[in-house]
C-alpha cells in the first residue's frame, strides 16, 4: 500500500517572497524549481530531509480563474487557507530566540504543554507555523 | 483592489493573533487598532467584515475558551481562572461564561479533562462561536 508521504502543497501569493522567507529565514532548501509553461513547480525541504517536501504553489490562472485566485489570496491573508506546517526541534526556547532575532512574526510565545513546549508563528502571508519540542514518550 | 484587501486582512489577522496571545492582558480597541494600523471605527468594521464578528466578541469568546480549558485541565479556583484569562470581575465572568457555554463554570468543570490536541488547534476549534445574542451585534 502507500509507502510514504513525500510532498504537501501550500498556497502562497508570491513564490519569490515565499523563498525569501522559507529559505532565507527558516533554513529550508530548494529541492525543485522548474518552469513548465505557466507554472513554476517549486518545492522546498529541510536540510537532511529532502524526501519530505512542501510545494509552494502560487494561486493563479490557468489552473484557476483570476477571481478564484484572488479569493484564495484573501483567505491566505486571513489565515484561513489551510496552510499549516508543524515542525519539531530539540530546543524550542533556543529556536524561538533565533527566529525572533531574525524578525519573524511570533504569534505565541513558547509554553509548556502536556505534550512538550511549543510556539507559533506566521509566514509573511498569513500561513501558520508551529514549532514543538516534544516530550519523550 | 484585492491586494488592498489582502494587506488589510493581514493586519487584522495580526490583531486577532494578539488577542489569541495576550487575552489575559487588558487589551482594548485602541491598542488593537494600532496593531492593525487603522482608526478604531475602521478596525471594528473591517474586523467584523473579515472574521464575522466584532473584535470585542472575538476577545470575549477567546477568554471564555481559555477559561473552559483551564477549568478542565487544572484544579485552580474559578476566581483564579476568571482573573487569569483577563476578566476583571467575577460577576461579569460568570454571566458571560453562562451565556456562552450554557452552564456555570463549576458545572462545566465536571466534564473532566480534554484530550491533548495541539493547543493551537484546540484554541482555534474550541472557541465558542455562538454568543446567544443577536447575530448582528
Amino acid at each position: 500500500m502507500l509507502k510514504s508521504l513525500t510532498i504537501t502543497q501550500m498556497y502562497v501569493p508570491d513564490q519569490d517572497e515565499a523563498l525569501d522567507f522559507y529559505v532565507g529565514k527558516l533554513g529550508f532548501e530548494v529541492t525543485n524549481d522548474m518552469e513548465f509553461g505557466p507554472m513554476r513547480w517549486l518545492t522546498i525541504a529541510l536540510p537532511g530531509q529532502h524526501d519530505r517536501a512542501v510545494l509552494l504553489e502560487q494561486a493563479g490562472p490557468p489552473s484557476m480563474s483570476d477571481e478564484t485566485a484572488s479569493q484564495v489570496r484573501e483567505l491566505i491573508s486571513k489565515g484561513a487557507a489551510g496552510g499549516h506546517l508543524f515542525f519539531q526541534t530539540d530546543d524550542a526556547w533556543k529556536t524561538h530566540a533565533e527566529l525572533k532575532e531574525r524578525g519573524l512574526e511570533i504569534t505565541e510565545e513558547p509554553v509548556d504543554r502536556g505534550y512538550g513546549v511549543d510556539f507559533g508563528l506566521r509566514d509573511p502571508f498569513g500561513n501558520h507555523l508551529r514549532v514543538a519540542q516534544m516530550n519523550p514518550r | 483592489m484585492s491586494r488592498a484587501v489582502e494587506e488589510s486582512n493581514r493586519r487584522l489577522l495580526r490583531a486577532r493573533d494578539a488577542m489569541d496571545r495576550a487575552y489575559a492582558e487588558p487589551l482594548d480597541i485602541p491598542t488593537l487598532a494600532r496593531i492593525a494600523y487603522c482608526s478604531e471605527a475602521h478596525f471594528i468594521r473591517t474586523f467584523r467584515a473579515a472574521f464575522g464578528e466584532t473584535p470585542n466578541r472575538y476577545l470575549q469568546r477567546r477568554r471564555v475558551e481559555r477559561a473552559m480549558f483551564l477549568l478542565r485541565s487544572t484544579d485552580r479556583s474559578v476566581t483564579d481562572i476568571c482573573m487569569a484569562v483577563g476578566f476583571s470581575s467575577l460577576g461579569t465572568f460568570s454571566r458571560v461564561f453562562r451565556d456562552v457555554v450554557g452552564e456555570p463554570p463549576s458545572v462545566y468543570r465536571r466534564r473532566g479533562p480534554l484530550p491533548p490536541v495541539p493547543s493551537c488547534f484546540a484554541m482555534a476549534w474550541l472557541r465558542p462561536s455562538s454568543f446567544g445574542e443577536a447575530p448582528g451585534e
